[in-house]
């Protein structure tokens, strides 16, 4: 790696930053109605319904914050994606680490796992709002189908994948079953969840969102529905801004915790500089 | 006689072969019987075996005939380790995500020490091995020497009556290995434990035992030869490769080996 030139980090930050700049002002001239002649759509302001305009999405945004009218919504989504999050992600250690540690029960449960997993399990929305409602439970219950699978086949894998030197040492340092499931397995496993938690983690909002969005009364997902209907698109593009924002901040968060938990793992930069 | 530490009785281990037809003869009719207080080599050709008869020691394998005891009492092989023996293995067995002290208190742990005075023997472990200092450092951040010192003190800790090594040293470099097997050879002077200590290094395995025991190349690996080494102690593995009685005992169980080596190499070759 020593031979690879470094980028000047202050120079890709200028850089990241012009190509934003760019895009938002490409956006702008195309959709502000009267700047450009028309070349494309017959009228001034087609471009501006269809595309929404950044100026007026961001005076959006501004409102939402400003006024307090998102809080609310947002709390809710977040209150959603963080329980899917959560449940999804326990059950998913629990039950892989038990089907890891068990051939019997894994063989039987296979191809039903396989199944379950290659469903389209958004489908099950449906099912989930005639079950629990269209409060809040019912986005979890989508959250959670799709985090589980994700964070349970990692910890599978990761079960399976311990070392046999480092299991047999621990036997013969005495280790009966549980403390190998406590001293071995887990932590070893651990590494494997949290490579998986940050595509959780997206996905526990990709539940929430779109649960709220196939029928709620509150939430982000709601905000949009409600703009969409109304085809005021800038309130679409506004609430699709704060949920990336969000999703950003949520995938940090899970970044901190693994760099705090998983302080045994070899970082390639770290090793070589002292 | 004295009940011997650790006693192999014909030995025998079949595998089921890769190709999933029929049956594949690792070790046979091998039996070894371990003096307490030896330090015994054997050595042999690569892949002969020699680390699934270890196995067996330490209760990690049920052999597929045969009996081990130890210290006198019969093993049953019911998922239960030998918890008189310690192993120390040829690749890294500790626990990545245990720093250094972590990982030489686990047996204690295990055990159910408490944890203030397992911390307190685990420094002091460290301090023998030379690691005082490198309770905080991960396995990642020490070099292969310190790794195997690390191993050893995990094992030692716990003072178990027979220490098993599966070549612990082999992927080590010649000064740091010729370091670690003098250390070794102190440690065990401390208190002369019984250790089996397997090896493909002729030299290795006299320069630090009492008995060499070499065995046959595989398949159906079994001794071919039994020599007690009466060199003096202490030793200094690096001076002792030196003197002329090492090499009258290199000459003599190299001529036993020599063909049993050729015929592993032809065999990988044809492999």
């Amino acid at each position: 790696m020593a031979t690879r030139p470094r980028i000047n980090q202050v120079r890709l930050r200028v850089y990241q930053v012009l190509l934003l700049a760019l895009v938002l002002g490409a956006w702008h001239v195309l959709t502000q109605p009267g700047l450009l002649p028309n070349f494309y759509f017959s009228a001034d302001n087609r471009a501006a319904f269809f595309f929404g305009e950044p100026l007026k999405v961001a005076g959006r945004i501004v409102d939402w914050f400003v006024g307090g009218e998102i809080y609310g919504h947002l709390w809710i989504t977040l209150v959603e994606t963080a329980l899917a999050f959560a449940i999804g992600s326990i059950s998913g250690l629990l039950i892989g680490l038990w089907l890891g540690l068990s051939p019997m029960a894994s063989a039987i449960l296979d191809p039903y796992i396989k199944a379950a997993n290659s469903m389209p399990r958004v489908v099950l929305a449906p099912i989930f709002a005639v079950w629990f409602g269209l409060g809040m439970w019912s986005k979890v219950a989508l959250g959670v189908t799709l985090v589980f699978f994700i964070v349970f086949f990692n910890v599978y894998q990761g079960v399976r994948e311990v070392s046999p030197n480092i299991l047999a040492n621990a036997r013969m340092l005495g280790a009966n079953r549980r403390q190998l499931l406590s001293a071995i397995y887990l932590p070893s496993a651990m590494s494997w969840v949290f490579a998986s938690l940050h595509n959780a983690v997206g996905l526990a909002f990709v539940g929430a969102v779109v649960g709220e969005y196939l029928g709620s009364a509150r939430g982000v997902g709601y905000l949009i529905l409600q703009a969409e209907t109304t085809f005021d698109i800038n309130t679409v593009f506004a609430g699709i801004f704060v949920l990336t924002a969000f999703a950003l901040l949520l995938d940090g968060a899970v970044g901190v915790i693994e760099r705090r938990l998983m302080t045994w793992q070899p970082r390639a930069a770290e090793t070589e500089r002292t | 006689m004295a009940t011997p530490a650790l006693a192999l009785r014909d030995i025998t281990c079949r595998f089921p072969s890769p190709d999933g037809q029929g049956t594949y003869t690792a070790v046979a009719d091998t039996t070894l019987v371990i003096e307490a207080g030896q330090f015994v080599s054997v050595v042999g050709p690569t892949g002969c075996g020699k680390s699934t008869l270890l196995n067996v020691a330490a209760g990690l394998l049920a052999p597929s005939s045969g009996t081990v005891e130890v210290f006198g009492e019969p093993m049953v092989f019911d998922g239960q380790v030998n918890r008189r023996a310690g192993y120390m293995f040829q690749s890294d067995a500790l626990m990545p995500w245990r720093n250094a002290i972590g990982n030489v208190v686990a047996g204690l742990e295990f055990r159910g020490v408490p944890k203030r005075e397992a911390v307190e023997q685990g420094q002091e472990w460290l301090r023998r091995v030379g690691l005082a200092g490198f309770g905080d450092r991960y396995p990642h951040h020490l070099s292969g020497g310190m790794r195997k010192r690390l191993a050893l003190a995990q094992t030692l800790i716990l003072d178990p009556d027979i220490l098993l090594m599966d070549e612990p040293f082999s992927a080590l470099d010649v000064q740091t290995r010729q370091l670690m097997e003098n250390e070794l050879l102190a440690l065990w002077a401390a208190d002369r434990k019984t250790v089996l200590f397997i090896t493909h290094d002729l030299e290795e395995a006299i320069a630090l035992s009492d008995r060499v025991v070499a065995l046959s190349a595989g398949p159906a690996t079994r001794p071919i030869g039994d020599f007690a080494i009466e060199l003096d102690r202490p030793r200094d593995v690096a001076e002792i490769r030196m003197e002329p009685g090492f090499l009258t005992y290199h000459r003599q169980i190299w001529d036993v080996m020599k063909e049993e080596v050729l015929k592993a190499y032809a065999k990988q070759r044809a492999a």
